[in-house]
């Protein structure tokens, strides 16, 4: 039970910063392709 | 009860069950939101125009942040560390939130000081202690890999950038039918949500007990070379010949990388004239935003196998090298050859940031990291001013004695070189501190009493 719970906190926790984090590079990414067009 | 008490650094220790890769998330939290700064460019057109401000007044905005980052980071690491890592990032959300709210201020009241006042000092202000809030609470977390554990954190701070431009032109878009430019109500979003969001992260965060080990770790038994483990005081390691070598470390290295962050765009084209347009250059700067970012995991990872000390080898002489093919690159008109090498370049700019609080507790030990890297950072201050005017005044300079465009840049990138190599000198200069420097085993003792984590 308590493992689940730690493993839901650490998702959750990860995912905060992770998502926009993700979507930042994304971004970048589909900027920077434009370099090799 | 004060309600402020629960940022007490005692309130922060966390139970057995805790798992520490709860902490990297908090740090990044804070990371994310302070490395906006680097995207601060996207406001300077829109605030013009809402303003009438000229670009070199408002460029002054992120110069201010980042002399008040230098200036915060050295005089408040020891106040951060004395308190702890949530009272700090509580404080950092505060300044950095409030400057957001004093610059809408200014912006919807068209006075330019209250912008300097609000980003510029409160905001830089914010930024520096949040800068190091986070450093030494992950060092004392990840005794087994302190390179990874700073590098996660510091790579939010490249990536911040990467998710502020975007929001910030976003968010402008949307308000621009209820303000000018959509500055005003940007600033106020962006305020609140990076307030909350680096909130979050002081709640997260947490401290270990200070019997705490990693499931499975066993301390080295003898130091390591230049791997101490005992501890320098703030006040003694500034007396030290090896926080000077480490100062001229990361400032050469910030140099030969900063100045050409700021260039890269109008380089890529000039190099490379009528091959690259500015859509492409856009690409070419975001590229490079991408591998700093990247860089700062990657090499502070690899320092924990490599060592501190040969990965800024590897930053000095690979860096050296690269800056010297570059304008060969640009002759041969090899755009593939001269993207890889600012590539790596930039990934080594990075790196150095985010292995030096590393380096820093390997030389001085892990009491004072937090506010000795926190008076290091001084050294980025004074490359943010070298970098840029080195490779702008060398371009002036040969554009005015009839180099053409295309090749104004190869004689600063030989300067760079020449940096890098003398980086390389001090490095090489690294040893131990001197038995003078350290606390006595009684000293230790005694402090550590009232300093659980001298125990790390």
């Amino acid at each position: 039970m308590r493992s689940t719970s730690t493993a839901m906190k650490l998702a959750l926790a990860w995912a905060f910063v992770g998502i926009p984090l993700l979507w930042g590079v994304a971004m970048t990414l589909r900027n920077a392709i434009k370099l090799f067009e | 009860m004060n309600a402020l008490s629960v940022l007490d650094r005692g309130r922060i220790i966390a139970r057995p069950d805790y798992n520490r890769w709860l902490v990297p998330p908090a740090a990044l939290a804070i990371h994310l939101c302070i490395g906006q700064a680097y995207a601060f460019s996207v406001f300077n057109l829109p605030l013009s125009k809402v303003g009438g401000w000229k670009l070199t007044e408002l460029g002054w905005i992120f110069t201010l942040a980042i002399v008040f980052l230098g200036l915060a980071a050295a005089f408040a690491g020891r106040w951060v560390e004395d308190q702890g890592p949530r009272k700090a990032m509580f404080t950092a959300a505060c300044f950095f939130g409030g400057g957001f709210l004093l610059s809408a201020l200014g912006t919807s009241l068209h006075n330019i000081w209250l912008i300097y006042l609000g980003y510029g000092v409160i905001g830089g202000i914010g930024l520096g202690i949040g800068y190091i809030s986070p450093v030494s609470t992950l060092i004392k977390w990840f005794p087994d890999r302190p390179g990874m554990a700073t590098g996660l954190a510091i790579m939010g701070f490249g990536g911040g950038a990467l998710i502020a431009s975007p929001l910030s032109v976003f968010l402008m878009s949307r308000y621009a039918s209820i303000a000018p430019e959509g500055v005003a109500p940007t600033f106020v979003t962006l305020g609140v949500v990076y307030f909350c969001f680096m909130l979050a992260g002081a709640i997260m965060v947490r401290l270990p007990a200070p019997d705490w080990r990693p499931q499975g770790f066993v301390a080295p038994a003898s130091p390591q070379k230049l791997i101490t483990l005992r501890h320098v005081h703030v006040d003694q390691a500034v007396r030290t010949p090896q926080f000077y070598l480490l100062w001229w470390v990361l400032c050469l290295n910030v140099t030969a990388g900063i100045g050409v962050l700021g260039q890269a765009s109008a380089m890529s084209q000039e190099v490379f004239p009528g091959r690259v347009s500015v859509v492409a250059a856009a690409g070419f700067v975001g590229l490079l935003s991408l591998f700093n970012m990247g860089g700062r995991f990657f090499w502070a990872s690899a320092s924990d196998y490599l060592g501190r000390k040969n990965t800024y080898t590897v930053f000095f002489l690979l860096g050296a090298i690269l800056y010297a093919i570059v304008p060969s690159a640009g002759r041969a008109g090899s755009i593939a050859l001269f993207v890889a090498c600012y590539c790596v370049i930039l990934s080594m700019y990075g790196g150095g940031f985010s292995t030096i609080p590393a380096y820093l507790r390997d030389i001085f030990g892990t009491m004072h990291v937090g506010a000795i890297h926190g008076r290091l950072l001084t050294a980025w201050s004074a490359a943010g001013v070298f970098g840029p005017v080195i490779v702008n005044y060398m371009r002036q300079y040969q554009i005015a004695h009839g180099v053409a465009a295309s090749a104004a840049y190869n004689t600063t990138m030989y300067v760079m070189a020449s940096l890098l190599l003398v980086g390389f000198l001090c490095n090489l200069l690294m040893t131990p501190v001197h038995e003078r420097h350290y606390y006595s085993i009684e000293e230790e003792i005694a402090v550590g009493a009232e300093a659980p984590e001298v125990a790390v």
